[in-house]
């Protein structure tokens, strides 16, 4: 079968791999229909997460139909359209039970600190991703979701990470009535993180990036203001210029190990590899928020350390929450909106790529060429 | 509060403020109180071993299920070894980790040679599509390559001169 093959920082390619196989009687095999390129992928491509071995296929955002399934799964049958959350979860352990499907115990031997994630490294549980035209699906019976009748497949491959990310973000802000609400990161989480920070009662949305394209996306897609911080001195200065000089409410990092803005933060975060990636948006979320404020993290760094201002988040009283989205959790609230009209992903998508190109994809987004916001991946074997 | 087998009445005041809705991973997480049965679950089946599985120190065995893409191998699988000899909490752990990936690329390419396939390192990289979107920035690119080259070598060429 045809799969993407990491080759090392900046370099993938595709090639032609052995099918997975089913290996757990609660696996499945899925046929891809569709995969995308997360933010979170450029991490990988650019190299900045340990144990990310040469070989290894990524990809967690991916939809499909299921091929094959072992003998003990009871919920999906051969044939059936399903969403994968991009968390592989065990549904038994203590932390599922508790809905922290991000956190399960019994799918990463490699790491404890987080839970299997599909396509994201050996510190992720070492599983091929979904950039393919098969995957392995490991506890079918708990993750996958049958996409619901009507559903445009555009939607159903967006619910699988980018969505569920992007309101969890504005969910863990804890979001009041009146809110300030200010996202550093106008990639797809942050576009989804300004979009949702709405729905719970947000009275203003701020958005940081560098990219004019996504800024004027974002506002346009958002309602939200959008502001380049390259064009504004000091954008935490700016907040709390914003803000009767006090700071927002509640600040969202959307944006993780890849964040540009900050000299020193880019040397020894992304050149130097002294700390685990450029930590300048989550710097500036602890800056920017009020005293008693929120700061809620969803942007990705790697498992050694960040230069993040700790003594202001113990003098300002911040609370800090973060975490991988829980997608199963958030599954039937967000196709309700869906549904509902109140969400509208697939508008993110600005790029429909053969697996073929892979290679060129990842360009693309990792340059933000070509006006990119999100790519979408079609094995070939779904352009039949 | 979750109906606990200890006895704290006679410390006063025990648990009187305790409240879910003041709890920062709320609605997040869902209470049950399988936290304090510590690691007692029932364990899903478990996935047989038949690859090597690198598995972190602070866990006392393999999870049920794991990945069995890229086994370590090579000088990079002994660097990865190694590193999993050392907790997630020490710099023993992530900086070989760090420094096998980087091994592992040279032998990616050795993998190549040997199967009798040459790397584009051109199209890995993406540069089809830097030509078609961002051709000046792609002239920039190889002209500074060049440039650095060319000082590079003429530098060394000084230097083999002097001896």
């Amino acid at each position: 079968m045809l799969a993407m093959n990491y080759r090392g920082p900046r370099r993938v390619r595709a090639d032609q791999k052995p099918m997975p196989e089913i290996l757990h009687p609660n696996d499945a095999i899925i046929r891809v229909t569709r995969s995308c390129i997360c933010g979170s992928d450029l991490h990988l491509y650019h190299g900045l997460v340990p144990d990310t071995r040469v070989g290894m296929t990524f990809g967690h955002e991916f939809i499909g139909v299921v091929e094959e399934i072992g003998p003990s799964v009871e919920k999906l049958k051969v044939g059936d359209s399903v969403i994968v959350p991009f968390n592989i979860a065990c549904g038994t352990c203590a932390f599922c039970k508790q809905e922290l499907y991000g956190n399960c115990h019994e799918s990463n031997p490699q790491a404890t600190a987080v839970g299997g994630i599909f396509g994201y490294s050996h510190t992720a549980g070492g599983y091929d991703g979904g950039q393919a035209e098969f995957v392995r699906v490991p506890y079918a019976d708990v993750g996958p979701t049958v996409i619901p009748p009507g559903m445009d497949h555009d939607n159903a491959v967006l619910l699988t990470d980018v969505v569920p990310t992007g309101y969890q973000a504005a969910e863990m802000g804890g979001i009041k009535a009146g809110d300030t609400v200010v996202v550093f990161g106008a990639g797809p989480v942050g576009i989804m993180a300004a979009k949702c920070a709405w729905l719970f009662g947000a009275a203003r949305v701020i958005v940081f990036d560098h990219v004019e394209y996504r800024l004027e996306f974002v506002k346009n897609y958002a309602n939200c203001e959008a502001y380049n911080f390259r064009s504004i001195e000091d954008p935490v200065l700016f907040v709390k210029k914003t803000t009767d000089w006090l700071g927002a409410d509640v600040c969202i990092d959307a944006v993780g190990a890849d964040a540009s803005g900050d000299a020193m933060q880019t040397i020894t975060g992304k050149k130097l590899l002294l700390q685990a990636g450029s930590a300048t948006a989550l710097h500036w979320a602890i800056n920017s928020v009020k005293k008693g404020g929120i700061v809620s993290i969803v942007g990705v760094y790697g498992p050694t350390d960040n230069l993040v201002p700790i003594g202001n988040v113990v003098n300002k009283g911040i609370t800090i929450r973060a975490n991988q989205a829980s997608v199963k959790r958030l599954l039937p609230r967000l196709i309700e909106h869906i549904e509902a009209g109140r969400l509208d992903p697939k508008a993110m998508i600005t790029h429909r790529v053969p697996l073929e190109e892979v290679a060129d994809a990842y360009h693309i987004f990792s340059s933000k060429l070509d006006n990119c916001i999100k790519t979408v991946l079609i094995p070939p074997s779904a352009r039949r | 509060m979750e109906n606990l087998n200890n006895d704290y009445t006679h410390i006063k005041g025990w648990g009187i403020d305790a409240d879910p809705k003041n709890e920062p991973t709320y609605p997040m997480k869902k209470y049950t109180g399988d936290d304090h049965k510590r690691l007692n679950w029932d364990r899903p089946p478990l996935q047989p071993v038949n690859i090597e599985v690198l598995h972190s120190t602070e866990r006392p065995n393999i999870t049920a299920v794991f990945g069995t893409s890229t086994p370590p191998s090579g000088l990079s699988g002994a660097i990865r070894r190694y590193a999993f000899q050392f907790s997630e909490n020490q710099y023993m752990h992530w900086l070989p980790l760090l420094l096998a990936d980087r091994v592992n690329v040279v032998e990616g390419i050795v993998d190549d040679l040997k199967r009798g396939h040459i790397p584009n390192i051109f199209a890995e990289r993406g540069m089809k599509a830097e030509l078609k979107h961002n051709p000046k920035g792609l002239a920039k690119r190889i002209l500074v390559t060049v440039a650095v080259t060319s000082i590079a070598y003429a530098i060394l060429k000084g230097k083999s001169k002097k001896r």
